[in-house]
């Protein structure tokens, strides 16, 4: 085992990092388009229920058959791998953020325009950080489910860790198997562990003194 | 009014509103929220609208900063109609300040009074500046709580921080809904006193929505009681309404005739006020033990080098250090000239002293009042109002003997 680790050291690491790499740019994006969309459904409020079955039958759809799904539109590459864990990273935060947005104070909102903020003002400056914790937790949760979509993503030769785990399949049986596996498997444990630090320090420095928990 | 009597040097930073023929009526209702209201508010006056719930007054005030827009009719800030202006750059103009501050909880006091200068893009020094003169202004500590969270504040001092960040960028306007509603009456009691203490030097024109008679009392220099629909049902002066309201409704609202409801009228600044024994902080307690002995003072007004008072100590107290001790302001229960004497008595009730000692503006020490002198002076007005009624009953029976 630890031969095998060593012997492909640089290369894991390459992969641990593409894989992390993968996770946060995808769900970057999520959170960008969650945003928008949760800011959306806020102004329209008919759109509420609309949201909520979309993230709750999205995550109900096999990542394995979405990525089969893709591969006709987007041929077999990250772009898939991107597009699929991006999907499925939206949904968590998403639902937070439309939670988030209407759990602010209507009358912090009314008293912000009452001093002749616009909407966007009102937006950035008050609706978006103090709906920020709720986010900032949906990402969290969304950068962990992320890192397991991600390994399966792999099957369409996305980057990342996967790929070890999809060689320990393919391989049952064989001298390797079992370390590929296991490489995959608890290579991606860490880089969730870590990746789960960041956010927590992340949420540190963007939530603010004055409403964190 | 009576203020305008008493200061006449300050100057009115305030601008007049008049609301023409205002009407606002919601969709789907057959009865208009606002029905026709027409009204002049005089430049640097406050004054309260009261009323019923529902009678239609937040719903007016809200047209003042076009949080509402009137359904027709016109609003005119200093002459100049507001629905010409965009309506951001109208409410920069004009002060808000809603029940419990309400203050943004994810920005640190010195940030939520700063909102609107940086709106309106003032350099960072001079925001500094007027944040530390604002707090102060409200007698909030700027070191000690200019970096804080509002989580991390009283309800009183956040309604300070709320009535400052109104203030912020000097706005001729302020509008107030139910500013004091959310806070203990000892609390209401003091803000409104600081209140009523701030106006006296900036001189804004300030509408104030409130469902307290008595605030709309102590506040207004003017008082409008509405009606359902917005209808006025008297405009006019507290003196004024009291000694004459228009018609059943006002007087059943304001419970006027009672003699307990002068107490609301008259204020302390109107009564003798005592003057004890004081002494600076810092100075040797010696000398002002003999002073206070001499007296016959069994405490000592303690006051700041801004001539504020800061502490009250009893005479052993004092004895115990060589110099005059300093604390916290804000634990010293103090009141404002313009406290009315319904407020005197409640503090002395609460307070260890059966006394209260007076502040003028910036909360200089002025004297101390004693409860002998409100229950004289509150003898005083039932008897002349029994003399009155007598002297009416008199004239009824000569009339009535007249007749016959």
């Amino acid at each position: 085992m630890w031969d095998f680790i060593s012997e492909r050291g640089d290369i894991i690491a390459y992969n641990a990092l593409q894989h992390a790499n993968l996770v946060l740019q995808a769900v970057f994006v999520a959170t960008i388009v969650a945003v928008g969309i949760a800011v959306l459904v806020d102004r329209f409020q008919f759109l509420d229920p609309v949201a909520n079955t979309v993230s709750a039958i999205g995550l109900t759809i096999p990542s394995f058959a979405l990525v089969g799904l893709l591969l006709p539109l987007t041929m077999i590459g990250a772009l898939t791998a991107f597009i699929c864990v991006a999907f499925y990273a939206t949904l968590p935060i998403l639902r937070n953020a439309v939670v988030g947005f209407a759990q602010v104070d209507k009358t912090l909102i009314e008293s912000a325009r009452g001093m002749g903020m616009s909407d966007l003002g009102v937006l950035l400056r008050v609706r978006l950080p103090l709906a920020w914790p709720v986010i900032h937790a949906g990402v969290r949760t969304s950068v962990q489910m992320s890192m397991g979509i991600a390994a399966i993503a792999a099957y369409v030769l996305g980057p990342g860790l996967g790929g070890y785990i999809f060689t320990g399949l393919t391989q049952a049986g064989g001298v390797n198997a079992v370390n590929y596996a296991l490489v995959g498997t608890v290579g991606i444990v860490l880089v969730a562990l870590v990746a789960d630090l960041l956010m927590l320090l992340l949420g540190r420095v963007t939530i603010s003194k004055g409403i964190r928990a | 009014m009576t203020q305008t009597e008493q200061a006449p040097d300050r100057q009115i930073s305030g601008a007049e509103l008049r609301l023409e023929n205002v009407v606002k009526r919601y969709p789907g209702q057959k009865v208009a929220a606002v029905d026709s209201l027409s009204l002049t508010i005089p430049a640097g006056e406050i004054v309260a609208f009261v009323g019923p719930s529902g009678c239609g007054k937040t719903t007016s005030l809200k047209m003042l900063n076009r949080l509402i827009e009137p359904t027709s009719g016109t609003i005119l800030l200093d002459g100049k109609d507001i629905s010409q202006e965009s309506a951001t750059s109208l409410r920069r103009k004009i002060g808000y300040v809603i029940q419990g501050g309400s203050l943004f909880p994810h920005l640190t006091v010195a940030a939520n009074v700063a909102v609107v200068p940086k709106m309106l893009g003032w350099d960072k020094k001079r925001i500094t500046e007027r944040t530390d003169e604002l707090l102060d202004l409200v007698g909030l500590d700027p070191d000690r709580y200019r970096d804080r969270y509002p989580r991390e504040l009283s309800g009183g001092q956040q309604q300070r921080v709320g009535v400052a960040r109104g203030l912020a960028a000097d706005p001729p306007v302020i509008l107030m809904d139910e500013p004091f509603g959310a806070v203990d009456p000892i609390t209401r009691q003091r803000l409104q006193d600081e209140l009523i203490s701030i106006q006296r030097e900036l001189r804004k024109t300030i509408v104030c929505v409130t469902h307290d008679i008595d605030e709309a009392i102590k506040l207004g220099d003017r008082i409008l009681i509405l009606q359902e629909g917005a209808r006025i049902a008297q405009y006019d002066t507290p003196d004024a309404i009291l000694a004459a309201p228009a018609n059943d409704f006002v007087a059943d609202f304001v419970g006027a005739g009672s003699t307990l409801k002068q107490l609301s009228l008259a204020r302390v600044r109107s009564l003798d006020l005592r003057h004890p024994t004081t002494a600076r902080v810092g100075d040797d307690t010696g000398p002002a033990v003999r002073q206070a002995e001499e007296a016959g003072d069994d405490a000592i007004v303690v006051i700041d080098s801004r001539d504020r008072p800061v502490a009250w100590p009893w005479l052993r107290q004092v004895r115990h250090h060589d110099t005059v001790q300093s604390s916290p302001r804000e634990n010293l229960v103090t009141l404002d000239e313009a406290a009315t004497l319904n407020d005197a008595l409640d503090t002395m009730l609460t307070a260890a002293h059966s006394k209260v000692i007076v502040t003028g503006d910036r909360d200089k020490y002025l004297g101390v009042l004693d409860f002998e002198t409100v229950t004289e002076h509150m003898r005083k007005t039932e008897r002349e109002a029994v003399e009155h009624q007598h002297e009416l009953e008199e004239q009824e029976q000569e009339a009535v003997s007249a007749d016959g």
